[in-house]
């Protein structure tokens, strides 16, 4: 068991808190630098994947997990975000540029829908993106001139330092350059007067009012920063995708977006990484487990969804703190060893529940 | 002396009912101020008007010399005002620190870029903002709960967090809205030392909404009756509770 002696307030307010994290993270980064080195093309491809899906799991977070603003939308912004991209690089603006004004016009999008949605939380806020991200899906297909409708839109390739880069691993550096800043910089708003606001909005609105912190500008900001992020990776899922085509921003993503945070642990960026690995991953594992399994059961279409829908109920039953949840406690077991009693995180019932519910 | 906060002829009707109505009074600086009443009498309802949670429908609220009837919630905070809840709407999956640290929110002063880049200057006021919330800290005894999560904190616990997170504030006039419902004797005796520490050592003018009489009486100046929305009597602890009018409100003739 580690204890933290603090003997300035300096240590509150840096990202790591101790040697130990400090060491674990150098680790991890390592890891991921040489990963492409030692795996297989299909398999840096795929963690590719795992990246963009935790760049939009962080910007998703940071509305859902944090500000307690839930969205069935954010289809719409990966969608933005995506055909943004390509249709900048199309018009031949070099490559980071168009993929920040990508992410810039989903944060714009973003804004526009948390002004009039600012009075709604909760389920209506939820059917409201929804329906936004229909409207989205809609516009995608008909306007034409700009996406190419269902003729689909081909992807021009990325092009840095006069090179054409088309291979797996080109992607995968990208994507992880791009998650390792939107984390810095996320954590960096989580550990100031911003992210707090989140976190006081998220809880009380009527307290976080009174302390000063303006709902109007915060909710705003909260869907603008994460419509951006969201569309940020949406820039490099048209990467990964290479061909765009509307139906594949529908409601099914939205679904996964929001179903990755909650597996992965709500109001953590852990949570987020940890469910984007699972929902990138999960399609894999259930591929090689079919060549397993008896005929009958591998050869039943609605496999998948059947193990994605079975995987979330069981997570909101046994663990609503999601597998981040469940690595902590894991942590602790091992850190108390061999005092852990089963008890430890039984929640007490409070009878004197506080605040409306 | 001069005068902290100046109600005048302040009402609120909520449809038919009057919750508030034609209620006049005036704080000094540095005085604790109570605000009695039996239930629905509207002793909450004019914090949140003060707080500025609900509009009036008429009258003026003057906070040191500045009207401030027409500013919005979140500015409140801003001009020197924090308060506490009866209910306690404390940010429950936060620890207490952060609860307290939320506190100093009116005082940011950086700007949502500076703060992604985690600039200097955003350092520095996140370590100013983290040694005068230790000082509430220490005030309080809060120490033991400081990395704490607020939900699983018992509710003696939490009020003190709430006052806490108001003291952070750095106020010059404090609402407290019923700080002693549901706290043991000990605790309330504790209290009752905390709030004339709050105005004899911080110099926080202090208003309070309150059942408990006997706190009332040891910490209060001056106190208010409320009655349906009306004021019945000011004066001292002790005039205002023999006055006839208040007696009968709580009592009945």
């Amino acid at each position: 068991m580690r204890f933290l002696f603090k003997t300035n307030y300096e240590q509150d307010v840096r990202l790591f808190q101790h040697g130990g994290q400090v060491f674990w993270y150098a680790v991890l980064a390592v890891l991921v630098l040489v990963a492409p080195l030692v795996l297989s093309d299909y398999l840096v491809g795929e963690a590719a994947f795992v990246f963009i899906l935790a760049i939009a799991g962080v910007g998703l977070m940071l509305l859902t997990g944090y500000t307690g603003l839930v969205s069935l939308g954010h289809a719409a912004f990966l969608g933005i975000g995506a055909y943004g991209e390509a249709y900048l690089l199309s018009k031949g603006v070099p490559f980071p540029i168009s993929m920040l004004l990508a992410a810039l016009i989903a944060g714009a999008t973003g804004f526009l829908i948390g002004l009039p949605t600012l009075r709604l939380s909760g389920v209506y806020l939820a059917i409201a993106t929804f329906g936004f991200a229909l409207i989205v899906s809609e516009i995608l297909a008909k306007w034409e001139s700009v996406t190419r409708g269902f003729n689909g839109f081909r992807v021009p390739r990325i092009v840095m330092f006069g090179e054409t880069l088309r291979q797996d691993w080109h992607l995968y550096y990208i994507s992880l350059a791009v998650l390792v800043v939107v984390i810095l910089g996320v954590l960096n708003l989580l550990r100031s007067p911003t992210g707090r606001a989140f976190i006081a909005i998220r809880d009380s609105e009527v307290a976080a009012q009174s302390l000063g912190v303006n709902l109007t500008v915060y909710k705003t900001l909260a869907f603008a920063l994460s419509a951006a992020i969201t569309g940020l990776a949406g820039a490099l899922y048209a990467h990964k995708l290479n061909f765009l085509s509307p139906d594949g921003f529908n409601i099914i993503l939205s679904i996964q977006l929001l179903l990755m945070i909650v597996v992965g642990g709500l109001g953590s960026l852990h949570g987020a990484v940890f469910g984007a690995l699972f929902v990138g991953a999960l399609p894999s594992v259930i591929g090689i487990l079919r060549g397993e399994l008896p005929r009958v059961i591998a050869e039943q279409p609605g496999l998948e969804p059947l193990i994605f829908g079975l995987i979330l109920v069981l997570t909101i039953i046994f663990e609503p703190y999601g597998i981040y949840g469940r690595w902590l406690k894991l942590k602790l077991y091992f850190q108390l060893f061999p005092l852990y009693r089963r008890a430890t995180f039984r929640r007490t019932k409070a009878f004197l529940k506080s605040g409306r519910r | 002396m001069t005068t902290m906060i100046e109600v005048e002829g302040l009402s609120v009707a909520f449809g038919g009912v009057r919750a508030v109505d034609q209620v006049s009074f005036g704080v000094e600086k540095g005085e604790i101020f109570s605000i009695i009443g039996p239930n629905g009498a509207g002793k909450t309802t004019v914090f949140n008007l003060i707080s500025r949670l609900y509009d009036a429908t008429a009258g003026r609220i003057v906070f040191e010399g500045r009207d401030i009837s027409r500013l919005s919630a979140d500015r409140i905070a801003a001009a020197g005002i924090a308060r506490t809840f009866q209910n306690i709407e404390l940010f429950e999956n936060a620890s207490v620190l952060k609860n307290l640290l939320l506190g100093r929110h009116a005082h940011r002063r950086t700007s949502v870029f500076s703060e992604l880049l985690f600039l200097p200057k955003v350092r520095r006021q996140e370590i100013e903002n983290r040694s005068i919330v230790e000082d509430v800290i220490d005030f309080l005894d809060l120490a033991h709960h400081r990395d704490a999560r607020v939900a699983g904190l018992p509710y003696g616990v939490r009020k003190v967090v709430e006052l806490g997170r108001a003291l952070a504030a750095t106020p010059r006039l404090l609402l407290l809205d019923e700080p002693s419902s549901g706290l043991n004797p000990e605790e309330t005796e504790d209290l009752s030392f905390w709030i004339r520490d709050i105005r004899d050592d911080l110099g926080i003018t202090v208003m309070m909404v309150e059942h408990d009489m006997g706190l009332v009486g040891r910490v209060s100046d001056r106190v208010l009756a409320l009655n349906e929305g009306k004021v019945l009597a000011v004066g001292t602890p002790s005039a205002v509770q023999s006055n006839p009018a208040v007696v009968e409100a709580y009592l009945g003739s």
